[in-house]
């Protein structure tokens, strides 16, 4: 075995555990609710219609879309929005297919029930069910499948699942992680369908022996399954625990490694909640259900204080500490010392022979220039502030995931993208950062925040995590993250890059 | 016994009536065959004895008692009902199709298994062979078989009957017809029986009520009902199996 699959393997008991758990309860309670509501509806069948659109209609909700919506209407982030919005999506198919199951029980035989004197519940377990149950078992075996796979899309909310492979490593360009994920969801996803399989046949021919090992079995994945978990919250370490945040790109995941390194060192316990959402970090942090994480100050100013304006470095810094503090008691920032900003970037090559060094130089040349941009920029605020300031029409707007761009324009396909300025890929690619003259974009300095609750149970964290402040230049930084996207090398690795500055 | 008292069925809330003005006594250990085309309204009429179909107007009783005032599940129980879709649950044996209502009731097992073998035993199917087979692996006949034990298996003294034998073959539906004429006779069953093949009503019915649009067009004996029809549709009914039968003859006549 190599290396890479030896180190990703690592998580799986810890992945694995959580993914079963949530799947589990979202389908135990989400077949807990279908059943007896198709049942209803079969009864009253003025429900029907209503009760299959709804079922139908959150069905096409996108599943992404569907779980990141959970957060804000529950102010929590985690298991729960997680479970619940798994439990929604469950429904469909075991609604749908009980209904139908029992709607196609031949005429006759219902008659035959109702003239031997059954009472309709007598009719429902004894003749309706039992005749409809390789129709609704397949509505089941349709949502272990859909939910087994679903869950890995929990990872943004904040749930830990096998997703936490996939996020990260499409993210870190880590494939070894992308495929172990995968892999795990999909056997996860068979075996738990063959089970199912096999109990169904063992109850359709009443065959008690093949029911026995098929539910022994079923047992047996689970107990194994859920035994990290199990012995993790039976664990009598009682050291406080701290949870370090981590949104979806690669700096975030060194910054977290960089971070929990530290609490380790000082004795604390740490768990790391990676690829969350954008804003999900920031709702949980205030929540007190992440303790700490790296966040840019323009991000704040934009995105959650929701301001327009652009008055500089400073202004902007002092704004946005004034803001936590009043307005969510977060009074503990770290500044580390470098800026991750949205800009504008180009080969270096082609901009020298154009003699582009700043936007401003771009106004002529972008009616023929394609502008590749990440999945957010186009709907936020720099992006309007970009085009006012500067005047600047593009031949067209290309939406991308911000792993693919810089590619893109490494290989032409687009002339300018919007970069994050940390990136490794920059010097990698040879791309040159545009001068922002007319300040579009406001400064994004690198903020370590503790949320409060943390500060005060846990004054130790301010302590261990004050040395942080300063110590990472835009430079370092950059090589930081070259190291992971551009060499392939592990999150470790770059966190150990960073940490040596500390010490320095 | 069973009474008729004036019923009346309409769907619509009087408008029009699918039974109109249905006026019968069965006596208790007879044979009723309501006779007519179909949609005449037999089936309806008979399926509100056991309140499958609830009556708009009228009042039927059963051995003394207004149905309304049991409960359609307890009258059913006491009630044989066989039809022609059979209705024998495939999930289930023989044994366990002809023991649901006994389960339903709170038989003991024991008791449930005696009165199981013995209807098998009368419908002339062999237990060993029989009681655990699933319906699937029967014939129409033998399933017919099962469904009329089915319905006696609580030991009711009324069976209602819909077009019985109507999908069966003509020697089987023969046979079923012989041996429920001697069930009828060995343990005293008030029947009451649909049907709209004339011959099957000569041959089992003490009396026949002929149905038309709703209404009772005529009642009486096959025999009274044959030699004196108080209509003329019924003497055209009554003349059909003597009309085939000629023809029969004919053909069998004219062959060397």
């Amino acid at each position: 075995m190599n290396e890479a699959l030896i180190q990703q393997l690592e998580f799986l008991p810890d992945y694995l555990s959580r993914h079963l758990l949530l799947t589990v309860t979202a389908l135990v309670i989400g077949i807990g609710i279908s059943l007896p509501l198709a049942i209803l509806v079969t009864r009253v069948r003025v429900l029907q219609g209503p009760v299959l659109i709804v079922a139908s209609a959150i069905q096409t909700i996108p599943s992404l879309a569907l779980l990141a919506l959970m957060v804000p209407l529950l102010r929590e982030i985690g298991f729960l929005p997680a479970a619940i919005a798994l439990i929604l999506y469950s429904m469909l198919p075991v609604i749908r297919n009980t209904v139908t199951g029992i709607d196609e029980v031949d005429p006759n035989l219902i008659e035959a029930g109702r003239g031997l004197g059954m009472t309709p519940n007598q009719l429902l377990i004894r003749v309706q069910l039992p005749l409809a149950m390789p129709v609704i078992i397949a509505g089941i075996r349709t949502a272990t499948v859909w939910v087994v796979g679903i869950t890995t899309l929990s990872t943004p909310v904040g749930a830990t699942s096998l997703g936490n492979y996939i996020f990260s490593g499409l993210q870190t360009q880590n494939y070894t992680a992308v495929l172990v994920g995968c892999i795990a969801a999909a056997s996860l996803a068979l075996i738990l369908d063959g089970l199912i399989r096999v109990m169904e046949i063992a109850a359709s021919r009443r065959s008690r022996m093949l029911l026995g090992l098929a539910s022994f079995a079923m047992l047996a994945l689970l107990a194994i399954g859920l035994s990290p978990l199990l012995l993790s919250a039976t664990t009598d370490d009682n050291r406080p625990t701290v949870i370090v945040g981590a949104k979806t790109f690669t700096e975030q995941y060194i910054l977290a490694q960089l971070i929990t390194g530290r609490l380790q060192d000082a004795g604390f316990r740490t768990q790391t909640m990676e690829s969350l959402g954008s804003t999900v970090a920031f709702d949980a942090l205030v929540a007190g259900q992440i303790d700490c994480y790296v966040d840019y100050s323009g991000t704040i100013w934009a995105n959650y204080m929701k301001r327009e304006d652009n008055p500089g470095t400073r202004p902007v810094y002092d704004g946005v500490r004034t803001w936590l503090r009043e307005e969510h008691g977060i009074e503990h920032t770290v500044r580390l010392g470098f800026e991750n900003t949205y800009t504008l970037a180009m080969r270096r090559d082609r901009a020298d022979a154009l003699g582009i060094h700043t936007i401003d130089d771009l106004f002529e040349h972008a009616p023929r220039f394609k502008l590749g941009g990440d999945y957010e920029f186009f709907s936020r605020p720099e992006w309007r502030e970009l085009t006012s300031r500067y005047g600047l029409k593009f031949q067209a707007l290309m939406t991308m995931d911000s792993t693919l761009m810089y590619s893109a324009v490494a290989t032409n396909e687009v002339d300018v993208i919007t970069a994050f300025s940390t990136d490794g890929r920059i010097p990698a690619f040879e791309l040159l950062l545009l001068d922002d003259t007319r300040g579009a974009f406001p400064p994004y300095d690198a903020l370590l925040m503790i949320g409060p609750k943390a500060a005060e149970n846990m004054s130790e964290i301010r302590r261990v995590l004050e040395p942080l402040r300063d110590v990472i230049n835009d430079e370092v930084m950059r090589s930081a993250n070259r190291h992971v996207d551009v060499d392939g090398g592990s999150i470790k690795a770059a966190a150990e890059i960073l940490r040596r500055l500390g010490h320095d | 016994m069973i009474t008729l008292e004036g019923i009346s069925k309409s769907y619509d809330g009087g408008t029009t009536h699918a039974v109109i003005d249905v006026e019968l006594t069965v006596e208790a250990g007879s044979l009723l065959v309501l006779l007519g085309e179909s949609g005449c309204g037999k089936t309806t009429t008979l399926k509100m004895v056991n309140r499958l179909v609830e009556l708009s107007t009228g009042r039927i009783t059963v051995a003394g008692h207004d149905i309304r005032d049991v409960a359609p599940v307890e009258l059913r129980r006491k009630i044989g009902y066989v039809f022609q879709g059979i209705g024998l649950f495939p999930h289930l044996t023989v044994a366990e199709n002809i023991g649901i209502v006994p389960r339903l009731l709170g038989w003991s097992a024991r008791k449930t298994e005696l009165q199981i073998h013995e209807l098998l035993e009368r419908m002339g199917l062999s237990r060993a062979v029989y009681a655990g087979r699933y319906p699937h692996e029967l014939s129409g006949g033998q399933q017919q078989r099962v469904g009329v034990a089915r319905a006696l298996v609580a030991r009711p003294d009324v069976l209602l009957m819909d077009e019985p034998f109507g999908a069966l073959d003509p020697i089987t539906r023969d046979e079923l017809q012989e041996q429920l004429k001697a069930l009828q006779k060995s343990l005293g069953l008030t029947i009451v029986m649909v049907t709209h093949d004339m011959t099957e009503a000569l041959l089992l019915a003490d009396r026949i009520a002929v149905m038309k649009e709703g209404r009772i067009l005529g009642y009486g004996t096959p025999g009274a009902l044959m030699s004196e029809p108080p209509h003329e549709y019924i003497r055209s009914l009554m003349e059909m199996p003597r009309k085939q039968a000629k023809r029969v003859e004919q053909i069998a006549g004219g062959a060397p």
